[in-house]
């Protein structure tokens, strides 16, 4: 495996709230345009992780690189400028509400890139479409379904051309009818090459996309491994075995 | 009847026109730079490094904690005090003398109306800041991480994200303050301004009709607070989100 070909390496990442750690020395990489996800059940850690990735949530210890450059989280230029490259989709959206669906595109592209408005504007037009709201630009987020809006924050995301992509449970608030349109979107950038580590608990989608299953649990990444060797039928994994819960849950045998 | 009305039209109503005047040169900058205030002092109180916290909130304890009376006492007539005292100090007057500052104390000496505004505007402020504090608390968290994860700074969330909505959440407690100031401004009286209560009590005590003058001077205040809830209406109109409008049924 070519050194130049990781874009992203996480080293010993470590958080505890009080005395009870979330998450125990998660250790991976990722090469460019991969599509990493991370399983387990509520609590075990995923969303820590991913807050920790790109220090939304400081972690206690660990470091991280991106692109081999290894980020000092005490720089606020250099911490911005990191964040920037990173993108996050959050479960519940966060859009900001008193922006429309266009201006919530591009804001940071005006605020933080200095991108002339005009040609802000030209490209968050162009990412809404990308997601198929390109009708939607003028609408509030409290006049978006949420599935819109989830589609409206991955365009936010997307328009400032990261080069890995954080999704926490993109579809876990949504209602079922509307995760297939953000499902879709999802799959056409696991496609199209983009980097993208998901917590999701959507086994049956990500399982062909994936390249690696991570599973989480009480902190601590337990296992990992190609989604054929952990959810083979013969393996005996924990992942397969809290798969087969999910599935039968679901009323769901597609995986 | 006739005699009360022609009272009323010849002798109170000419003179609180003055005094309507004076109560708005006082309130309108009052009401806006206490706003201004209350919004910096607010967000410093949220957002501000711990000792800038502590100073906001002594500030706002000490404004709301004193009778704004004894406030405008401290502005005009304690104020010209502590400029008395250091033209006093004669090794301060040399260093001053020195660095062509010697007026400097000077400033210190308001006028009635600049005692009064700066009085009304700070006590104005540490109200305000308590409702941009609620609106700024309001802001889910989630919206911060969003624009932190953009790579906005602490600032740029803050100025772009949190606080646009923060001050519409803000306004009608706001609005109840500006409201509250048009009509504590008859409190500059007591530092010589002759605004609406000060023309007329003045009328009343040459008059000895007590009755017609502080009826009239009522609706004044009833018509600019009208006027100023007229005003606060429509700017929260024009600032009304989609999702976020209020209800008038």
């Amino acid at each position: 495996m070519n050194d130049s070909d990781i874009i992203l390496k996480v080293e010993g990442l470590s958080k505890a709230f009080g005395d009870k750690p979330v998450l125990q020395d998660a250790t991976f990489t990722q090469r460019r345009g991969t599509l990493k996800v991370l399983v387990g059940p509520s609590g075990g850690g995923k969303s820590t992780l991913l807050q920790c990735i790109n220090y939304l949530i400081p972690p206690d210890r660990g470091r991280v690189w991106l692109d081999g450059h290894q980020i000092n989280p005490k720089s606020r230029r250099e911490l911005s400028d990191y964040r920037q490259q990173v993108g996050m989709i959050f479960q519940d959206f966060n859009l900001f509400d008193h922006l429309n669906a266009l201006e919530n595109v591009r804001i940071a592209l005006v605020k933080v890139k200095g991108m002339d408005k005009r040609e802000a504007t030209a490209r968050a037009t162009q990412e809404l479409a990308r997601v198929g709201l390109g009708d939607k630009a003028d609408l509030y987020p409290a006049q978006l379904s949420g599935g819109q809006k989830q589609r409206v924050s991955i365009a936010r995301a997307l328009a400032m051309d990261p080069k890995v992509l954080l999704l926490d449970e993109p579809t876990s608030a949504l209602d079922p009818e509307l995760i297939g349109e953000v499902l879709t979107v999802i799959k056409d950038l696991a496609q199209a090459g983009m980097t993208m580590i998901m917590a999701t608990h959507q086994i049956s989608f990500s399982a062909p996309l994936a390249d690696e299953f991570l599973f989480m649990e009480q902190g601590r990444i337990v296992e990992h491994g190609s989604p054929a060797e952990l959810l083979g039928r013969d393996c005996c994994s924990r992942t397969q075995a809290f798969c087969a819960k999910l599935s039968e849950l679901a009323g769901d045998t597609g995986a | 009847m006739d005699d009360t009305w022609s009272f009323v039209t010849t002798q109170v109503i000419p003179g609180l026109n003055l005094g309507f005047w004076a109560t708005v040169q006082l309130a309108v900058p009052s009401a806006l730079f206490g706003l201004f205030a209350g919004i910096v002092v607010g967000v410093l109180r949220v957002y501000g490094p711990r000792p800038v916290q502590r100073l906001a909130n002594g500030y706002v304890s000490l404004f709301r904690g004193t009778p704004l009376v004894v406030q405008l006492f401290c502005w005009y007539f304690g104020l010209p005090q502590i400029c008395l005292f250091i033209e006093g100090l004669p090794s301060v007057m040399a260093v001053l003398n020195v660095l062509h500052l010697a007026w400097m104390p000077r400033l210190l000496v308001l006028s009635p109306m600049g005692s009064a505004i700066l009085g009304f505007a700070m006590c104005s402020g540490a109200y305000h800041s308590e409702y941009v504090r609620g609106g700024l608390l309001s802001i889910r968290i989630g919206q911060i991480k969003a624009a932190q994860a953009l790579g906005m700074s602490p600032w740029q969330t803050v100025r772009h994200v949190v606080l646009p909505q923060a001050v519409r959440r803000a306004l009608p407690g706001c609005g109840n303050e500006i409201v509250y100031l048009i009509k504590y401004s008859s409190l500059a009286s007591v530092v010589t301004v002759n605004e609406l209560t000060g023309m007329a009590r003045g009328i009343a005590k040459s008059t000895w009709r007590n009755t017609e003058v502080f009826f009239t001077v009522g609706l004044y205040y009833l018509l600019l607070v009208t006027l100023a809830t007229f005003i606060l209406g429509w700017v929260e109109d024009r600032l009304a989100l989609p999702g976020f409008e209020r209800r008038r049924e």
